[in-house]
């Protein structure tokens, strides 16, 4: 029973789009998925004519698809945008082969230039020897934590005004979600803007921001891009896969649940008294902190000094003593070196 | 009948399950060519959901089938078209039909 295309009624449609509801042939929804992150852009202002703009590319189809479609847009719309794909290599042997071979070949295929940066370069730990000192159960807190950081660090390696990634609407209603779960007023706040410049010193953009995770997939798919994927390999969050299939259930019963718990974010107005953190700079590297020591550094200092467990959990009351090369106290040290694996 | 199954499933769990082993890495696309036996009835994508989940998935059905349909999350493509516009679990399967399945749980 094949149902023709609702936009030209011509050819056979491949799709049902969850944002519409509107059955599209594949070069009507080409059309009109490129044409709305067009239009995500523009109206939120996302670029300027001769910015440098960073694609955070992990291989995987989100970034894969964003860098298609900057690519794809910037030509037809003359941005004037000097696109450049930044990669972020974990130091996890295996994991990162096969998703960085697909940046390289996506590089090739997009004629965008690529840089790699690793954990080893920025922090001199690569994950896998994070992975021996701190064990399996704790180190999703620093792969969170360095990653967020990494890609702001080598953008500023690269002198880029801005960086872009990949997540998509369900990313961000799952965000939205987790963010009222925990009752994180300030992130929740945040979380739905489409620029945010808070978390570093460039700017980041989410040009994908309205774009559903199913058309992401189906566009990659007939497109045939290439790209990659895998979890990362060290635990996901529990809690994060609940969220994420608890949206997926409603998306099943109506497919504008993801719209919706967007809007609900954007639309939330959070009462004045509600004490929000101060922001500060970290007195060691000089990134965006509510700390003394940005969450990062603590992890590195614990990490070079053998206490692993340092930064994960609440140990504010012992930064003061790092920043001042204090000793630890004996039963400070015992705390801290405990791994449970 | 035989019918290509390919299955494109971005989650390693997931893809651990069907492929039996415990290799992390994939090459991205699997595909099975099986036959079903035949039937007075013509098959039914209802039917072939429980032909794999008895055939082929040893561990954890959970991950791909709810209820006695496909997890949420897992898109289902007939001869490249979404399943959504070919009659979901009723499409009535066909000599060399394609199925895909595609997840994009956790698939970054
Ligand atoms: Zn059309
Ligand atoms: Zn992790
Ligand atoms: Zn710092």
């Amino acid at each position: 029973m094949p149902v023709n295309c609702s936009s030209c009624e011509e050819r056979r449609a491949v799709l049902r789009r969850p944002k519409t509801g509107h059955s599209l042939c594949k070069d009507c929804f080409f059309h009109a998925f490129e044409e709305e992150i067009h239009h995500t852009i523009v109206s939120a202002k996302l670029f300027n004519p001769g910015e440098k703009v960073g694609i955070g590319a992990s291989g995987g189809k989100d970034s894969t698809v964003l860098a298609h479609v900057l690519k794809v847009l910037n030509e037809r719309y003359a941005y004037g945008l000097d696109l450049i794909l930044v990669s972020v290599d974990e130091g996890i042997s295996g994991y990162r082969d096969d998703s960085l071979e697909t940046v390289k070949r996506n590089q090739q295929q997009y004629e965008l230039p690529l840089k790699i940066v690793s954990y080893q370069e920025l922090y001199g730990w690569t994950m896998d020897q994070i992975v021996k000192q701190v064990g399996l159960k704790n180190n999703c807190t620093f792969c969170g934590v360095f990653r967020r950081q990494a890609l702001d660090r080598g953008a500023m390696m690269l002198g880029v005004n801005k960086i872009c990634t990949g997540h998509n609407a369900d990313d961000i209603a799952e965000t939205v979600l987790m963010n009222f779960l925990r009752g994180d007023i300030a992130r929740l706040r945040r979380c739905t803007s489409i620029t945010t410049g808070s978390e570093g010193a460039i700017p980041r953009c989410k040009p994908l921001k309205y774009a559903y995770e199913k058309e992401i997939v189906l566009y990659a798919y007939f497109k045939k891009l290439d790209y990659f994927s895998t979890e990362c390999i060290y635990s996901p969050n529990a809690y994060r896969g609940h969220a994420r299939a608890f949206l997926k259930d409603l998306e099943a019963i109506r497919p504008s649940s993801i719209m919706d718990i967007i809007h609900s974010g954007e639309n939330l107005s959070v009462k004045e008294d509600v004490r929000m953190p101060v922001q500060g700079t970290c007195t060691r590297c000089g990134y965006i902190s509510s700390q003394s020591l940005c969450k990062a550094c603590v992890l590195l200092e614990g990490l070079n000094r053998g206490l692993p467990k340092l930064g994960i959990g609440k140990h504010h009351k012992l930064h003061h003593k790092l920043l001042s090369q204090e000793p630890l106290s004996e039963q400070e040290e015992r705390k801290l070196k405990a791994v449970d694996f | 009948m035989r019918v290509q199954w390919f299955c494109f499933f971005l989650s390693c769990l997931t893809r651990r399950v069907l492929r039996g082993g415990a290799e992390l890495l994939f090459d991205g696309i699997k595909q099975h060519q099986v036959t079903l036996p035949n039937q007075s009835n013509p098959w039914d994508i209802r039917q072939l959901l429980v032909w794999i989940r008895h055939n082929l998935l040893k561990e954890r059905p959970e991950l791909f089938i709810q209820g006695d349909t496909v997890r949420p999350g897992i898109l289902v493509l007939i001869n490249d078209a979404d399943w959504e516009l070919m009659g979901e679990l009723d499409y009535q399967l066909e000599d060399k039909d394609n199925i895909v399945f595609i997840s994009t749980l956790h698939g970054g």
